[in-house]
């Protein structure tokens, strides 16, 4: 479903994705590790193209979305992100945060968009709290909002970029299992994170990144247990 | 007491003309520039080079010069370019040009204090740029731009009098003309005085209302 190929991105004259290879079936989920600065939260953002990319191809559903002529705002539509960060609006209510793509990307009718707001801040746990701002939610709320944000748009793929890394360690938790679920529900998710325990029971792939490539792709006990390569079997040791 | 109560009588019909032309002058520019600045903003934060580089270069002319000129080159200067103004409009531009590289460097800052995350996270739900900017940069920046913009609206309104410098009849035109007949200095400018401090009030009720408004849930 997702095919990345030799992907390069620099920053100036810095080269930060060398030549990426990654693939990801659809209802896969694929936590991405790696030491900081390897390059996960870049590979998340130049998919859904926050980020352009120099070298490479990145085909979403059989579509290249990385070249000129694809509509990036249908891209970034079509493909859902969490940030460390959460980012939510701050000066929209949990039910305007939710909305506002729908309708403002997807034209939908506000009554609809509103509708499935509603439903989707319920699924996430947050029934009640359409009008909080974001400023009267806790940290975790936040990030489930910002789920639910994305889930609005109705994406081909969730991304989340080290989702959980900013949040109180008792609101971790609640993030998760609204991310397992996601998961449970066939969601396509490329994930990175720290969580560990997380890439262990609910991702059926792991990629492990280090210096701006994919040095291991595989299933987590593999990955995790047997890693092939000095470099992800001294990292894993370190944080396991 | 009797013979000021007269002279204010007098007096005050052509200060209230004057003041009328004062309100218009102030509020075009006010419009305008605030347009301008804006305009030039997204050129300077730009990262175009062919759009922050010429804007920069023009606000840093038309800062470093005073209005005072600005206003004689718009009015004496522009004719010879063939493009003849009358001197309300000369004014009303000269003031506009003027304070929209003010503006400019107002909305930028508050443009630029707003997180990058937020562009990401509305770029993200495939938002355009002017939807971003206008539903999520703005809203927010307002907060951060309104209280400098507020006193730069209530200076533009006083500097509103050095349109008087190109034969335009506003408040404080109108206080000298009577003066220079009558003789009655204490009365007219203070009688002016007075009017400015007036429509500055009304004009900082304006920016409070708007900065309640603005004001973080």
């Amino acid at each position: 479903m997702i095919e990345i190929k030799n992907l390069h991105k620099f920053f100036g004259k810095a080269h930060i994705l060398k030549g990426v290879h990654l693939q990801v079936k659809k209802r896969d989920v694929t936590v991405i590790v790696g030491p900081s600065g390897s390059g996960k939260s870049t590979l998340l953002r130049c998919i859904n193209r926050l980020e352009e990319i120099q070298e490479g191809e990145i085909w979403i559903d059989g579509e290249n979305i990385s070249s000129t002529s694809t509509n990036v705002y249908k891209v970034r539509a079509e493909v859902g992100m969490v940030f460390q960060q959460f980012n939510l609006f701050p000066h929209m209510n949990a039910l305007q945060n939710v909305t506002l793509g729908p309708i403002l990307t997807n034209k939908k009718p506000k009554k609809e968009a509103e509708h499935s707001a509603m439903e989707l801040l319920r699924k996430v746990g947050l029934s009640g709290k359409e009008q909080a701002y974001p400023s009267q939610l806790s940290g975790g709320q936040q990030q489930r909002v910002a789920i639910a944000r994305a889930l609005a748009m109705q994406p081909k793929v969730m991304l989340f970029d080290e989702a959980t890394s900013a949040l109180d360690p008792e609101l971790v938790g609640e993030v998760l299992n609204v991310m397992k679920q996601l998961a449970q529900d066939g969601m396509t998710m490329i994930v990175v994170t720290h969580e560990m325990g997380f890439a262990k029971e609910v991702a059926n792939r792991v990629a492990f990144m280090d210096e701006g490539i994919v040095v291991e792709e595989g299933p987590p006990n593999e990955i995790f247990d047997h890693p092939k390569t000095q470099r992800a079997a001294s990292f894993f040791s370190k944080i396991l | 007491m009797e013979k000021l109560l007269h002279n204010i009588i007098e007096f005050l019909p052509s200060l209230l003309k004057g003041t009328q032309f004062t309100i218009q002058i102030t509020f075009f520019a006010i419009i305008i520039s605030t347009l301008f600045g804006f305009i030039f903003s997204l050129c300077l934060i730009s990262k175009k080079r062919y759009l922050n580089k010429p804007v920069r270069i023009f606000i840093n002319i038309i800062r470093g010069t005073p209005l005072l000129v600005q206003m004689f080159y718009v009015y004496f200067v522009l004719p010879d370019l063939g493009i003849k103004l009358g001197a309300m409009q000369a004014g009303i531009l000269a003031l506009s040009i003027c304070y929209g590289a003010y503006h400019a460097e107002i909305f930028r800052s508050g443009i630029i204090s707003i997180t990058i995350g937020q562009w990401d996270a509305a770029k993200s739900i495939g938002l355009r740029y002017h939807q971003i900017m206008s539903r999520i940069i703005l809203p927010q920046a307002a907060r951060i731009i309104l209280p400098p913009m507020g006193t730069s609206y209530i200076i533009l309104l006083k500097d509103s009098s050095l349109a008087s410098v190109i034969t335009v009849r506003e408040l404080t035109r109108a206080g000298q003309l009577i003066a220079s007949t009558t003789f009655e200095n204490l009365t007219v400018f203070t009688m002016v005085a007075v009017i400015y401090i007036i429509l500055t009030q009304l004009l900082n009720l304006f920016i409070h209302a708007m900065e309640k408004k603005y004001r973080l849930k």
